[in-house]
């Protein structure tokens, strides 16, 4: 099977904070994989090693062919294979939604203006948001910036699609209509992977849940892995998240 | 004490408040322009620039907003011809404001610059785009946008500021008043006169400035907020 990413004993540090202490693992390709673990974990670190925001100190990280540890990267290109979704949307406030969704087609890969409305009125509708094209992202709901956020994402039609925590900021009924948004792209054979604190969509959706802690994998396994988890930190975890005594007993 | 105004001595001379109005203009716009391009080049190098960059733009910018806009203009001037380049004084004027502009624009761009957060940059990187496309699309127009009160003002006092070009004898409106009063004995009413074109310049320029950042920033204009 080809791997679309693989990380191999990751080391990340800030200054003398080990953030990745050894991590390892694959996503094939049409895969979803879902990374859970305590707020600190490295969770958004790992994402961000992925798309070469960040640089590592040891291991390997292929993605999409990409060798990311080589120093001759062609960061460009990565990108265009990889497309990321942030909790805070970073939505570009002086463009309308259709232009924050033609800027990178129209700049980074020379679509015709023309070309790039129609690929942007195309994406749009696949995440519900069609009628928004001429507003402004102020405008706009949490969770529709966010929809919007992912239509421009997809209108570079990336490979792999890395989602960080794309609805912590949203209250439950706009969690819903993104998480239906991305339980869509997965249907469709996209290969993502997700930090998420939704557990019931993890499970739903995710073929592999990755559980981090203290910046290592700690378990990996499909859904029944959090009805059954190995370790007393994972179960911890899941009985934390559950039930809602959680965030007092922190 | 009674003064007898008679600003009617004043009427002969009209063609050349005229001649120096629009040469004020002229130093002003072609300043404008060329100090926004020199100022907010500095301000991206001193915000992203390598630290050479950082300290050669550190300095200039330090230098010229410590020193007085009339000594710029006579280093400029005098330095210019010491090297035994022929400048006209018009050309000197439009350098030493330009200059002087630049440095001011420098720090004000800067601020703006620096207003954009980080993670706007970090998604367009990740959407592709390259550092000179980035910062073309996604951190100069909203830098700019946030600061463009302060730069409203700034080139109002750039056309203003132009008078001091009078001491090379540039030939802008301040300059033709000198001349104007010291054939009419007439300093009073010249200055006056001069004063009220002055206004009137400033008022023009303003709402040039408004309308630019109308046509600029769609978004503005579209959701209503003020510029
Ligand atoms: N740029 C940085 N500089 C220094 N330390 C950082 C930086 N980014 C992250 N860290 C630290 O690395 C650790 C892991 O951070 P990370 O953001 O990956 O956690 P996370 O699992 O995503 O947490 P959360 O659920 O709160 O988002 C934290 O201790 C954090 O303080
Ligand atoms: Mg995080």
């Amino acid at each position: 099977m080809s791997a679309v990413v693989s990380l191999s004993n990751v080391h990340k540090q800030f200054g003398a904070l080990k953030v990745l202490d050894g991590v390892s693992f694959d996503v094939g390709r049409g895969e979803v994989a879902a990374i859970i673990g305590q707020s600190g974990s490295g969770k958004s670190t790992v994402l961000r090693c992925i798309n070469a925001l960040e640089t590592i100190q040891q291991g390997t990280i292929d993605v999409c062919g990409h060798a990311l540890h080589d120093a001759g990267l062609n960061r460009r290109a990565l990108h265009l294979d990889v497309g990321i979704v942030f909790q805070s949307y970073n939505l570009f406030p002086h463009l309308t939604v259709e232009q924050n969704i033609m800027l990178a087609p129209v700049s980074v890969k020379s679509v015709p203006k023309k070309e790039a409305r129609e690929l942007a009125r195309e994406v749009l509708a696949r995440v519900g948001m069609e009628a928004k094209a001429e507003n402004y992202p102020e405008q706009l709901s949490g969770g529709q910036q966010q929809r919007v956020a992912i239509a421009r994402s997809l209108a570079m039609s990336p490979k792999l699609m890395l989602f960080d925590e794309v609805t912590s900021a949203l209250d439950p009924q706009l969690t819903g209509e993104v998480l239906r948004v991305m339980e869509d792209l997965a249907r469709g054979g996209m290969t993502m992977i997700l930090v998420t604190h939704e557990m019931a969509f993890a499970r739903k959706v995710a073929s592999k849940i990755i559980y981090m802690h203290q910046g290592k994998v700690w378990e990996t396994g499909s859904g029944e892995m959090l009805d059954q988890p190995k370790t007393p930190e994972l179960r911890n975890f899941v009985g934390g998240v559950s039930s809602d005594q959680a965030s007092a007993s922190v | 004490m009674t003064y007898h105004f008679d600003f009617a001595a004043l009427l002969p001379y009209w063609r050349e408040f005229a001649r120096g109005i629009w040469l004020t203009v002229q130093l002003s716009a072609v300043s404008t322009v060329l100090g926004f391009v020199l100022g907010t080049l500095c301000a991206i190098g001193r915000a992203d620039g390598s630290r050479g960059v950082k300290w050669l733009v550190a300095i200039y910018v330090e230098a010229i907003r410590n020193t007085p806009l009339l000594v710029q203009v006579f280093i400029i001037y005098f330095g210019i011809a010491t090297l035994g380049v022929h400048v006209s004084a018009n050309m000197a004027a439009v350098i030493a404001l330009v200059v002087n502009v630049g440095a001011y624009t420098c720090e004000i761009v800067r601020a703006g610059i620096e207003s954009v957060h980080k993670s706007q940059i970090e998604a367009a990187d990740c959407l592709g785009l390259s550092r000179f496309q980035t910062y073309w699309h996604v951190v100069l127009r909203p830098a700019i946008e946030r600061v463009y009160p302060a730069i409203t003002s700034q080139y109002v006092l750039l056309m203003l500021a132009s008078s001091i070009t009078s001491q090379i004898s540039a030939e802008e409106l301040t300059a033709v008043a000198n001349r104007i009063q010291s054939d009419t004995f007439r300093a009073f009413e010249t200055y006056i006169v001069t004063g009220v074109l002055y206004l009137l310049l400033s008022f023009v320029v303003r709402v040039c400035l408004w309308l630019f950042g109308l046509a600029v920033f769609v978004r503005r204009r579209k959701l209503g907020t003020a510029i």
